[in-house]
């Protein structure tokens, strides 16, 4: 097969090249150039760039690199900026993945006459029946089908990912046996777009106006305190919401962020769980699911899956759970099998 | 194997030059600013040199600046004469990053172009006024090959700034053009050796008699206190070998090459629904062939030529190796997609029938391809 693999400069992208070539695979590398800003957070980099090209020149494979970072900024950046400024708490690497590693990239892929894209994700991509399925990665703990879970059938069926059957240590391993430049790299944890130095806030103060706000008591309606930002306030957060030190069951949560009434609401623990959650924008790997059927849950990357019936407009949870913020991806699983996802609405 | 068409980003070593720089990666290894025997053999290399450079672009020999690249002439021109006189600097929008982004640097001008790529006289009047220092038009543009009508930037800069320095990039004009005729009127002009014939890493910056500049780069005070640092006399012995060769050959490479390059831009306008040539072929060097695919995005094409063995390029690339959008283009007022559609097929002094053929074989069907 002619593959074309992701190569971000990483360890696991690195190794999923090596074991492309080693299974006799005519592989090309490439590297997609994203984010021209400035951030020393992840990918894209010039070291990381280059780090992709040596261990492309190790393995005797051709490297190229892709410069998307028009439609990454249009894709992804816009976006992210655009749910802040709405109060709503966006996962940019899911609409990454959904409009850049398995659109933008797969189709180049396509037109340039590859059968397959890999990428080093921590997930399996599964032929069950004649329909694709995508399971958790062998490691639980660097599972990554959570932000593979807008993929569908389409894109399964011209997706290798040849290290979800291994664990980070064996992926590691593999590279050091391999003497790949890449073995001891540390991971990359933030979003790569945005800067570990200034966070979150000084990316989006940069890009938009911020709001000062009141915040709210749900219950009694009693102004309570007030922040800065309302667009840098996720629901569940408790820190940073004013108010003064109030410690122990008395402690507050963002229930809701509303922008027009430059308000945010919070309460108590028990306020901030609800028994259901809105979803949006719903994408399924091979077919929605049935109204009333169960499903396992994960509202984060490295969250646990908790039990809840699809209703069709969401999720009804078999036991009440902490609100989800809006703009947050719901992954829906059955078993260790990806159904689908949505937004949180 | 394959067709290289990629002259305008560097070209192979003419043999007189790799001959000529030989002895002196070996034997002849003296440090041309020594007083010893061995040190007077590489200084009289480099003098013959000097001399052989200075009569192939129309300068005197203690005019002739070596660097280490175009681009550092290029600096030392628009730099050296900013930090000796200040004042403002002006270019235009089409230049070389070399110039473009030191006269930004020096918070200068930018002079808009027309469509065909030529630079607005207009423009460029209204942009010049009695404080400016230096102004900078290359000869011939890297992207496009448009030929830019240096003698009247010139007689314009004497009537509007009398006191400016003209500098010109004449880094893409060697092959193609004569260039101390063209550049006669310039007080400042850039070359670089790899771009005919000799090896990288080596250029030259001629500053007329009289013209002012500081050195940007401090040191043992070699070039007459310009340019510091130990002389590559083996790439100065071979970029003046490349100039000879090259400026011998120029009239009969002009004619061959031209013939090829109207072959080919002919044979793909043909071949390629919607093909659209960039800029004016009456005014651009004979081995440029700039067209643009609608519908297709460079970046692919590209790969696809050069697994079919056209090697070929668009645009520049990044410290990462992706590509840039063309400043070249945008300010001849194509669109992002039309720029990103565009390809550059540039031709030498060593291109032949086959690579034409190859090419006109190759990209109809990779853009076909493309186009799906």
């Amino acid at each position: 097969m002619r593959v074309l693999v992701a190569m971000s400069g990483g360890v696991d992208s690195s190794v999923a090249a090596a074991l492309l070539v080693e299974s006799g695979h005519e592989v090309v590398g490439a590297t997609m150039k994203l984010w021209g800003g400035a951030s020393d957070a992840g990918c894209c980099t010039v070291d990381d760039v280059e780090d992709a090209r040596r261990v492309a020149d190790q393995l005797g494979i051709a490297h190229r690199v892709f410069n998307f970072s028009e439609d990454f900024e249009a894709r992804v950046v816009d976006p992210y900026v655009a749910a802040h400024a709405a109060g709503a708490t966006p996962n940019p690497c899911i609409e990454c993945n959904r409009h850049l590693k398995f659109r933008r990239f797969l189709d180049r892929a396509v037109k340039l006459r590859f059968d397959a894209v890999a990428t080093g994700h921590h997930a399996r991509v599964v032929n069950e029946r004649g329909r694709w399925r995508l399971r958790r990665g062998a490691d639980r703990a660097k599972d990554q089908s959570y932000v593979l879970s807008v993929l569908g059938q389409d894109q399964l069926g011209r997706v290798l990912l040849p290290v979800g059957h291994l664990t980070k240590a064996e992926v590691r391993t593999r590279a050091a046996e391999l003497g790949l430049r890449t073995a001891a790299k540390p991971d990359s944890q933030e979003v790569c777009f945005i800067s570990a130095t200034g966070g979150r806030a000084a990316f989006l103060r940069e890009r938009l106006s911020l709001h000062a706000g009141r915040v709210v008591d749900a219950a009694s309606g009693a102004d309570v305190g007030s922040v800065d930002a309302l667009e840098l306030v996720t629901v569940g957060q408790r820190r940073g919401l004013g108010g003064g030190a109030t410690g122990g069951r008395s402690r507050r949560y963002a229930l809701s962020v509303d922008t027009g009434a430059s308000t945010v609401l919070v309460g108590s623990h028990d306020d901030l769980l609800t028994e259901q959650t809105a979803l949006r924008d719903l994408t399924w790997v091979d077919g929605a699911a049935h109204q009333g059927s169960a499903v396992l849950a994960q509202v984060s990357a490295h969250g646990s899956a908790v039990p809840a019936t699809f209703e069709g407009e969401g999720l009804r949870w078999s036991a009440p759970q902490r609100r989800v913020a809006p703009g947050q991806t719901v992954a829906l699983y059955d078993g260790d099998a990806v159904v689908g996802a949505g937004l949180a609405a | 194997m394959g067709a290289y068409l990629d002259h305008a980003a560097t070209t192979p070593m003419r043999p007189e030059a790799v001959a000529a720089m030989l002895p002196f990666l070996t034997e002849r290894f003296g440090n041309p600013s020594g007083v010893h025997a061995v040190a007077r053999a590489a200084r009289r290399a480099m003098d013959d040199a000097r001399e052989s450079v200075a009569a192939d672009l129309g300068a005197r020999p203690a005019e002739v600046v070596f660097t280490g690249s175009g681009t550092e002439a290029d600096n030392l021109a628009l730099v050296g004469v900013h930090s000796r006189r200040g004042g403002a600097v002006v270019c235009t929008a089409v230049e070389h990053h070399a110039v473009l982004e030191t006269c930004r640097a020096l918070g200068g001008r930018v002079v808009p172009v027309r469509a065909d790529g030529q630079l607005d006289l207009d423009a460029l009047a209204d942009a010049l006024d009695p404080t400016v220092s230096v102004v900078s038009v290359m000869l011939a543009n890297n992207e496009v090959g448009t030929v830019q009508p240096l003698a009247e930037v010139v007689a314009l800069t004497r009537e509007r700034a009398p006191d400016a320095l003209v500098h010109t990039d004449a880094v893409q004009a060697v092959p193609w053009l004569d260039v101390a005729s063209l550049a006669g009127g310039a007080d400042l002009l850039a070359v670089s050796a790899h771009k005919f014939g000799g090896p990288k890493g080596v250029g030259a910056l001629v500053v007329r008699q009289g013209a002012q500049l500081d050195p940007i780069i401090h040191g043992g005070g070699q070039e007459r206190d310009r340019r510091s640092g130990t002389h590559n006399v083996a790439g100065i012995v071979a970029m003046a070998a490349a100039l000879r060769v090259t400026a011998a050959a120029r009239p009969e490479v002009v004619t061959s090459v031209g013939r090829l390059r109207d072959r080919l831009a002919d044979g793909l306008l043909a071949a390629v629904p919607g093909a659209q040539e960039t800029g004016s072929r009456q005014h651009k060097v004979a081995g440029n062939c700039h067209l643009r695919f609608p519908g297709v995005e460079s970046e692919a094409l590209l790969v696809l030529l050069d697994e079919a063995g056209v090697f070929a390029s668009a645009g520049s690339a990044c410290a990462s190796g992706a590509l840039e959008p063309s400043h070249v283009l945008v300010a001849m007022g194509l669109s992002a997609a039309e720029a990103g559609s565009s390809v550059r097929l540039s031709l030498g002094a060593g291109s032949t029938q086959g690579d034409v053929d190859l090419a006109l074989e190759v990209v109809p069907k990779a853009v076909a391809d493309l186009r799906g």
